[in-house]
């Protein structure tokens, strides 16, 4: 009968003790660095250089950002579709702060959390305690933010304060990791401020999900919300947060994607949604809840990248090659991740 | 419990809502500027005569929704969800068609097939790609936005594959009556496409138990399939459905410019075939539905588009608006705030059943 | 408050509009005791639990619990909880994706830091104590549905509880996990713990209970020591019927055949679901009026729904007229003319939204097929012909079926059923719910379409709605078939002595072999 059990094979033994979270999470940074170690073969060259990977994270700064705020929704059961919308929102209105209002950076940073703020408590109260689906309210959140965007200013522009421009120019070296250029001199290697709020995001709610009340009853709402319900949790103020913290880490990330451009512009940020999802999904975040974590998340953004960067360094179109290996990658995700935690459930009940 | 009066008529209650719609819309042009209602014939670059107005833009444009929201209606009614990647596979349906009848040559003097070829494959990838998503909702039980998720981020990105990212033009003027005007006709063709797709669907409706099904299996899919009804099936049918819609709206578009762009075709159809849906009163949760207020619903979007647009409201932001309409409109289905709404109106009838008696 | 008692509720009252759940109702529960609290549907065991736990607030009487001076006011379930009053129910309201320790700590910590190493050596501890086999870091859906139930348990015995109430917690149990169940109770009971066992397994309450209390429409009918209430006397209590009262007579009203002869319409072998049944043979003849009686829970259900293909079938063979007929699916059974009437009409009945005249089409419009709707004419037509018929309480055809009251909700899918012309008729507690003329008219209706030809099942909680209608009753008891009654068998003691296990007649020789029986479980 219990086959399996008696092979005693301890690769079976852990793959049907470790939660969902962590198998899901080391089928992603294992297929992470099958792909870099793949890029680094068939591309050769340009990825070995550690600027490539910094490079990664200097262009992904804001995904890493709004994918971390769209893991903790979707492990507390909901979904947020309106990000990629906020970032342009967050982007334009700071532009417009900036060089037709001649605002501050401090004015500027408050105007993006501000904007964050506010659709993370609209859709959050809309969602938790209107009872409404989170992708309709969402949904309509991205098309408002959108609208919005060219309200706010119609023409894409570049902004020119100078307080700004310096602030986006500011490279942050990482010791250790420069190399020689073609000229024989040697280079530092460098990240952007915005890879530095990346980081301390990642670094901070990994802490917050993992080692505080309100972190774990995002997973245990996600998990069951009835059994949250009966075991003494709030429900609604847990989904409203997850929300709110969602729209609170668009704005930081509007902010951060507006300091990698320096520009406002109505298409910025298409897509980010999408890819956001995606690398959650691709982290180990499952879409019915309850499982997810914000390391593998940050790997599901790199992932994501890689593939973007193996596709463009390969001369292909990259937006439309993009958009398809994205939506692959999604269904073949979205499949292991059934399949495995099907066979998991296999192994335990026989 | 039971009312009882006897209902005489057949006029179905649900029509009122976009019927509503249209009166407050149409009094809001004729205060605005009845000018909003001048239709002109006059005569288009090949010589035909033709007919133009907001009005006729209205009908235009109107009835490309409505024949989404045919199948729109289908899925929301089984399903109790949306599909939002319908704009994309437009995109696909289109680029097929121009692939079909333009083979390798971007530039092509005459058709590599017949129109009619060219549309019936389009239909059938379209039913494929329906069928893709009916599979996840029906058999893997993932929730139809989501689903629809995956074509949302790849269909165009497949569409311009299909044709190599080329923006193949065809030349071949015939090509340009679908989406614009038959020669001698001043009505524009979509129109009657449109209204073809309706006759169709009024009578599957009438000839088959496709309406019963698929409302038994919206409401209550247990009950159906003690019944004997395969609830799996008949949602799967609603998406191939609506991918046969997607296949023909996807003609009239690319027929409009006889060419195609990957990124603009149809962009943010998807939200107003939702919203047609919603405005025609049906619930976006499933259930009972409509047909008729749906299609009415989608000429009111049409209609409220077109308003906007002739108050200079530039078209991104148009999506702010129609966002905003769309938020009301469930927050008022939602049963907390029904509740709270019918205790008002409780309230200010029994106020006046009290000033009756007193 | 009684010496040793840990909860007492005086005079319970509890109405709904319409229905007096509880009146008058008494229950003490004691130190280090496990009792069960028992009736069938309607009875108000779960009125009595709700009003326990602060679900639902009491309209009179007053509640005692030890340790706490005079009454006790419990207004909502956190009330409860910090008085001391825990509850697992039958769905187990934990969440799989988190880890033991977590399902045993979270909503109850103070403070908002998660102290892992603590968490996980504190709930090692107490897995060890209560000899649950897990794990602290283990995910909880790695662990067995038992192990998930004792974990839940063992939560709420760590909040210190006075009294644990288990609602059903057996039901989705096998036999081994049953028993880990029960030694977890016996451990709590030797450490004080008083325990409500809310069940419907008889057995069970045999094994491991001390007192029984029975509930009956509402009111109590008695509280008893196990050792002084043998199992027929307690089937009798909870079904109202005195065990003396051997005077059911069968209403012989209208004639129908004693179909003793004859080939069997239908006959399922050895046929097993994924419902949980034991496999079981079945036959029924043309014109038969059969029924399947047991507590609630025993399977009743299960059975018929197995013969229709409402459930997955995993095992055995249905034949019709001796010839196997495939049913997988419930379009299979009803091309076959099996028709079924499911037990829970607002979950598997009735389409709410769509009018009485649609739902009543539906199963026959079905098997017409897709491409043949019928007209609305025609469905204006059947429809008022059934309302008439059945006498159906309704504005008008189009009313939606969700705005008629039960009964009448009832009526429109036996009309459902009854259109499709079904050689074999299915009833699954056709009467709940249903005012009493109404009850007879459906127990007359049986016997007339029995008189010309039809098969029918007729299952009911009521037993002498059985009697009245059947020829033959399939006695089950615990998901399994323990019996089958026919001819002069067909009484009340008949029944309940069938579905007690008991043979003989004799009730000193019962008590005696229930007293032996308890003390070598001990």
């Amino acid at each position: 009968m219990n086959e399996n059990k008696k092979t005693g094979n301890k690769f079976t033994k852990w793959f049907g003790r470790t939660s969902d979270t962590n198998l899901l999470l080391t089928i992603t940074i294992v297929v992470f660095f099958l792909m870099y170690i793949g890029a680094i073969v068939f591309q050769g060259q340009g990825f070995l250089k550690p600027q490539t990977f910094f490079n990664i994270l200097n262009a992904n700064a804001a995904l890493i950002i709004t994918s971390v705020g769209l893991s903790i929704v979707m492990i507390c059961g909901g979904i947020d579709i309106s990000v990629g919308g906020v970032v342009a929102l967050v982007s334009m209105s700071c532009a417009v702060y900036l060089d037709f209002h001649n605002g501050s950076i401090l004015g500027a940073i408050g105007i993006a959390l501000a904007i964050g703020l506010v659709f993370g408590m609209v859709q959050g109260f809309l969602v938790a305690y209107l009872d409404i689906q989170p992708f309709i309210v969402t949904l309509a959140g991205m098309f408002f933010a959108r609208g919005m965007t060219t309200i706010v200013h119609t023409a894409p522009f570049n902004v020119e304060n100078e307080a700004f421009v310096q602030l986006k120019d500011t490279r942050v070296i990482v010791p250790g990791f420069g190399s020689y250029n073609k000229l024989g001199n040697y280079v530092n290697a460098y990240v952007e401020i915005g890879v530095i709020v990346a980081v301390l995001v990642v670094i901070t709610f990994f802490i917050i999900l993992r080692w505080t009340k309100l972190g774990r009853s995002f997973y245990a709402v996600g998990g069951n919300a009835q059994s949250a319900l009966m075991l003494g949790i709030n429900v609604k103020r847990t989904r409203f947060l997850s929300h709110l913290i969602c729209g609170v880490l668009a704005g930081i990330a509007g902010f951060v994607y507006f300091m990698h451009v320096g520009s406002g512009s109505a298409s910025h940020a298409s897509g980010m949604e999408m890819n956001a999802i995606a690398s959650s999904i691709i982290g180990g975040t499952m879409l019915t809840g309850g499982v997810g974590n914000i390391i593998g998340t940050f790997f599901g953004v790199l992932s994501l990248s890689t593939i973007q960067n193996i596709v463009s360094s390969a001369g292909l179109d990259q937006a439309w090659w993009t958009g398809i290996t994205i939506a692959a990658m999604l269904c073949i995700f979205l499949v292991v991740q059934s399949v495995v935690i099907a066979n998991k459930k296999k192994m335990l009940t026989k | 419990m039971a009312s009882t009066k006897t209902k005489k008529f057949t006029f179905n209650k649900q029509l009122l809502i976009p019927l509503a719609a249209i009166v407050a819309l149409a009094l809001f042009n004729l205060v605005v500027d009845p000018s909003f209602f001048k239709v002109t014939l006059g005569t288009n670059s090949a010589g035909n005569p033709v007919l133009s107005g907001y009005l006729i833009t209205i009908l235009d444009y109107g009835s490309e929704l409505a024949i989404l929201a045919i199948g729109m209606t289908l899925v929301t009614a089984a399903s109790g969800g949306q599909d939002i990647s319908v704009g994309a596979t437009i995109a696909i349906a289109g680029s097929v068609i121009l692939k079909v009848l333009c083979g390798n040559n971007s530039r092509p003097e005459t058709l590599q097939a017949p129109i009619i070829v060219a549309f019936l494959v389009a239909c059938v990838v379209a039913m494929l790609f329906g069928a893709f998503n009916g599979i996840l909702v029906a058999y893997f039980k993932i929730q139809p936005m989501v689903a629809t998720l995956i074509l949302f981020t790849a269909g165009r990105s497949i569409a311009a594959w299909i044709n190599n990212n080329e923006l193949p033009i065809i030349s071949e003027p015939s090509f340009g009556y679908f989406g614009g005007y038959i020669p001698g006709i001043p009505i524009p063709t979509p129109f009657f496409i449109a209204l073809v797709c309706v006759i169709v669907i009024m009578l599957v409706l009438k000839f088959t138990t496709l309406g019963l099904y698929t409302q038994s299996v919206g409401i209550n899919g247990s009950s159906s399939r003690l019944n004997g009804i395969n609830p799996q099936f008949i949602k799967f049918l609603t998406f191939v459905i609506l991918g046969l819609c997607v296949a023909v709206a996807g003609l009239i578009k690319v027929s409009r410019l006889s060419t195609i762009n990957y990124s603009v075709i149809a962009k943010d159809i998807e939200m107003d075939a939702i919203l047609a849906v919603a405005l025609g009163g049906n619930a976006l949760s499933g259930g009972k539905f409509n047909m008729t207020a749906s299609i009415l619903g989608a000429y009111v979007i049409q209609f409220l588009t077109t308003t906007l647009y002739k108050m200079n409201v530039n078209s991104e932001a148009l999506s702010a608006y129609k966002a905003v309409v769309v938020i009301v409109l469930v927050v008022l289905s939602t049963p907390v705030v029904r509740k709270e709404l019918s205790k008002l109106f409780a309230k200010k009838s029994s106020k006046q059943a009290v000033k009756e008696v007193a | 408050m009684k010496d040793k008692a840990v909860l007492e509720l005086h005079n319970i009252y509890k109405t709904f509009p319409g229905v007096k759940a509880l009146q008058n109702v008494d229950f003490t529960l004691c130190e280090g005791e496990i009792h069960a609290l028992m009736g069938e549907n309607g009875a108000g065991k779960s009125t009595l639990i709700k009003v326990i736990t602060g679900v639902y607030e009491k309209e009179e009487g007053t509640i005692y619990l030890k340790g706490v001076e005079g009454e006790a006011h419990i207004h909502s379930p956190q009330d409860a909880q910090n008085l001391g009053i825990s509850t697992v129910y039958q769905e187990i309201t934990l969440c799989p994706n988190l880890t033991v320790a977590e399902n045993m700590f979270i909503g109850r910590t103070k403070g908002g830091i998660t102290n892992w190493k603590k968490m996980n050596e504190d709930t090692d501890k107490i897995l060890k104590s209560l000899d649950i086999p897990a794990k602290a870091t283990q995910q909880l859906a790695t662990c067995s549905l038992a192990v998930q139930q004792m974990v839940a348990i063992a939560r709420a015995v760590d909040m210190e509880c006075k009294v644990l109430i288990l609602d059903e917690p057996t039901s989705s149990l096998d036999d081994s996990e049953v028993r880990k169940l029960f030694g977890l109770m016996r451990d709590l009971k030797s450490k004080g713990v008083g325990i409500v066992f809310v069940t419907h397994f008889l057995d069970q309450v045999y094994e491991v209970c001390d007192k029984i209390t029975v509930l009956r429409d509402g009111k109590l009918v008695g509280e008893y020591e196990i050792k002084d209430l043998p199992r027929v006397q307690l089937v009798s209590k909870m079904l109202g019927k005195e065990l003396d009262d051997l005077s059911d007579i069968k209403e012989d009203s209208g004639e129908y055949e004693e179909g003793d002869t004859g080939v069997p319409v239908f006959e399922a072998e050895q046929l097993q679901s994924d419902a949980g049944i034991k496999p079981f043979d079945f036959f029924i003849r043309k014109g038969e009026v059969n029924g399947f009686t047991g507590l609630l829970g025993s399977g009743r259900s299960e059975c018929v729904r197995a013969i229709f293909g409402a459930d997955r079938v995993i095992n055995g063979k249905v034949k019709k007229n001796g010839k196997e007929v495939k049913i997988s699916k419930p379009l299979d059974a009803m091309k076959q003319g099996i028709a079924y009437l499911p037990e829970d009409r607002k979950v598997d009945g009735i389409v709410g939204d769509l009018s009485v005249r649609e739902n009543i089409i539906l199963a026959a419009q079905v098997l017409r097929g897709f491409f043949k709707p019928f007209s609305k004419a025609e469905t204006y037509k059947l429809a008022d012909e059934y309302i008439k018929l059945l006498d159906i309480k309704t504005a008008s055809a189009d009313t939606p079926i969700k705005s008629l009251s039960g009964g009448n909700q009832q009526k429109v899918i036996l009309a459902r059923w009854l259109l499709m012309h079904p050689e074999y008729l299915i009833l699954d507690e056709p009467t709940r719910g249903i005012d009493v003329g109404t009850k007879i008219d459906i127990q007359k209706l049986v016997l007339k379409l029995a008189s010309e030809g039809m098969s029918i099942t007729f299952i009911s909680s009521e037993t002498d709605e059985m009697l009245r209608t059947c020829s033959r009753l399939v006695v089950m008891r615990d998901r399994k078939v323990v019996g089958e009654l026919k001819g002069d068998e067909l009484t009340q003691s008949g029944i309940m002595k069938t579905i007690a296990g008991v043979k003989s007649e004799d009730t000193k020789a019962q008590k005696q072999e229930v007293e032996e029986g308890g003390e070598s479980v001990g």
